[in-house]
């Protein structure tokens, strides 16, 4: 094991996928600046600057994939997502069907969303649901160093378009990475804690609280099971249905809005496929319909806190009135 | 070209309009979906798809009959895929609106205006990194130079050198929208000056002219790797879609390009300079007809997708 910071863990993938593959080549607003390590080993053809232009960066993209090469483009931050919905989700999502089969497009899309940085809404915008919502597409949400190096490996070798993106808040973060070539499969959650008495489904900055909230749950006698989503398309439902019948109480905790977003999904499925085995309602603890704010304490209240996953566990089996 | 050359060109125009006007029939008899047309602007595509070489690509965008039909499409196939069979080009999913085929190096067509803009770069980047002479031909409309995307992919393609031939077809519409009531500037291709790129206009109804000029841009392009921007003058004879009455239109200047039809021009010029006969013209004309009604045969005969195709394709 080393340790790496989420950031460093994503360089680490690049370079690894670019040394495995010619045809992985990585471009952006100022991928070729920031990235001095890509520049120098792989050179000016497969690290590029690129004007200021989404759209254009990810049509390049779909329009590269689907003709031999693997590209990565950085489109910097998830709003920005809004100039490239077009590439994304009308040419790399559809024109595989489209065509009947003909062409595929092998190509990531990396972009950063959530608090921490006081960016405000215009930066900072959990939209990965969108992408979950369009056909053709993956999208992936990790929330571990190791997990951000294995499965963006995982992403670059996938045949279809992945929208990867990073938590703001989990750039910096150090954790434990295995040495070596480790690739995390796609649509495969991980069970971060093993519990009887309740389910928190989570993703990225969210499965933190969760595992906080679990160690203080742990305290009042409480055992949480935490699932890690980390894809939220393909879903795992496996993992997820497997333990809702096992505790019959499920609470989903994201920082993206409530509605149609993936909570709603988790709820519904597991309405649809366990509702025998439930205890209790499903919860959705999410951040509101609102714009993310750029003030720091409203930033902070605006994703679901381990307090407020306590609180409401607390309410699921009756510990606090309802 | 030369004389043979120049008949061929014409039976491909002749071609390609039986085939719209085929669409356009079996629509009027409720035996295929409505579909846009490129009524008018058979020298454009001719001109240009017979000015490339068999490595080259092409993309195009929801008036692409032509542009299939001259690089050699099955017209049994198209019209298959218009009808929604499983022997369409891609196996009745799309529709008349985006039909690729890669096997013909037409690729990754879009109906979404300006699409063929946003991914042309990309095919192109793999042309140049990949190796090969090949080029990519990019067919647009004037419609589609109004969207951001045209000059996001003309300053890219600039500043990273793509092989990259971009023929915008004015055809004078913006699907119900006069071009006048768009833009101030008569043409699209001296924007392309702004980027630093090459550009010419030519009279998109002289099939002679277009294949002239679109030798030269590719020549240019094969010997730079540097885009260029071909501009054809010409004009969309039919409405935006199938049925459209055209009452917007200006009957006057509708009937002012009628008597410039590419295929009239083409035929009568043959024919005046002794390389033509007007029977052999008419039996020209009989036998691509001919060739449609086959094509309808096939395409009618040909079976609708099983009910497993609604999700495959989805996933790569």
């Amino acid at each position: 094991m080393q340790t790496m910071t989420v950031t460093d863990a994503v360089s680490a993938a690049l370079a690894e996928e670019m040394r495995r593959d010619d045809r992985v080549l990585i471009f952006g607003e100022g991928v070729a600046t920031k990235r001095k390590d890509l520049l120098a080993e792989f050179g000016a053809a497969r690290v590029r600057n690129t004007p200021l232009a989404e759209g254009i960066i990810a049509g390049t993209a779909a329009g590269a994939a689907a003709t031999g090469l693997r590209p990565v483009v950085d489109l910097l931050f998830a709003p920005f997502l809004c100039y490239a919905m077009d590439e994304i989700v009308n040419s790399a999502g559809k024109l595989r069907y489209m065509s009947g089969g003909q062409f595929a497009f092998p190509m990531v899309v990396l972009a950063m969303t959530g608090g921490g940085w006081g960016v405000g809404a215009q930066h900072n915008h959990n939209v990965e649901a969108w992408f979950v919502h369009s056909p053709g597409l993956k999208v992936v949400m990790p929330s571990t160093a190791a997990d951000y190096k294995g499965l963006l490996k995982a992403a670059i070798r996938d045949e279809n378009p992945v929208l990867f993106f990073t938590d703001i808040a989990l750039g910096y973060a150090p954790g434990a990475v295995p040495e070596g070539e480790v690739v995390v499969p796609l649509g495969k959650a991980a069970v971060r804690r093993e519990g009887a008495d309740v389910t928190l489904v989570s993703y990225a900055k969210s499965v933190h609280a969760c595992l906080q909230a679990a160690d203080r749950l742990a305290a009042q006698g409480m055992a949480a099971e935490v699932i890690d989503l980390r894809t939220l398309k393909p879903l795992d439902e496996e993992t997820i249905l497997r333990s809702a019948r096992k505790t019959g109480r499920v609470v989903v905790v994201h920082e993206a809005s409530r509605m149609c977003g993936v909570g709603a999904e988790i709820a519904a499925l597991v309405a649809e496929k366990a509702f025998g085995d439930l205890r209790a309602p499903v919860m959705r603890l999410t951040g509101p319909d609102a714009p993310a704010p750029a003030s720091f304490p409203l930033e902070q209240a605006f994703a679901p806190s381990a307090d407020a996953v306590v609180e409401t566990v607390g309410r699921l089996v009756g510990l606090v009135p309802a | 070209m030369d004389t043979r050359e120049r008949v061929r060109a014409l039976e491909r125009m002749m071609l390609i309009r039986a085939y719209e006007e085929t669409v356009i029939a079996l629509h009027a008899e409720q035996r295929a979906a409505g579909t846009c047309t490129a009524v008018g602007q058979e020298a454009a595509a001719v001109g240009v798809v017979s000015a490339l070489s068999a490595d080259d690509q092409i993309l195009t965008n929801h008036r692409s009959a032509g542009h299939l039909l001259a690089r050699g499409a099955d017209p049994g196939r198209m019209l298959a895929e218009v009808m929604g069979r499983r022997d369409g080009y891609c196996g009745g999913k799309s529709g008349s609106l985006h039909i690729a085929a890669k096997e013909l190096g037409v690729v990754l067509t879009s109906t979404i205006v300006g699409g063929e803009l946003s991914l042309v770069t990309g095919v192109a980047l793999s042309r140049s990194m990949l190796g090969g002479e090949g080029i990519v031909a990019c067919f647009f409309g004037d419609g589609a130079a109004c969207e951001g995307r045209f000059h996001e992919s003309l300053n890219l393609a600039a500043v990273w050198n793509l092989p990259i031939l971009y023929v915008c077809e004015n055809n004078q519409w913006q699907a119900f929208v006069h071009r006048r009531e768009t833009t101030l500037a008569d043409g699209v291709a001296p924007q392309a000056a702004a980027y630093g790129m090459d550009w010419r206009t030519v009279d998109g109804n002289d099939v002679d002219a277009v294949r002239a000029a679109a030798e030269r841009a590719v020549a240019t392009i094969r010997e730079t790797r540097k885009p260029f921007l071909l501009e054809v003058q010409t004009y969309r004879l039919r409405g935006h879609f199938e049925p459209d009455d055209q009452s917007y239109v200006d009957p006057q200047e509708l009937e002012r390009w009628r008597a410039r039809d590419p295929i009239l021009l083409a035929r009568n010029r043959l024919i005046t300079e002794g390389h033509l006969s007007d029977a052999a013209a008419q039996e020209m004309e009989a036998a691509v007809k001919g060739r449609m009604e086959q094509a309808a045969a096939f395409a009618e005969a040909s079976p609708f997708p099983g009910f497993e195709a609604l999700t495959t394709d989805v996933y790569a």
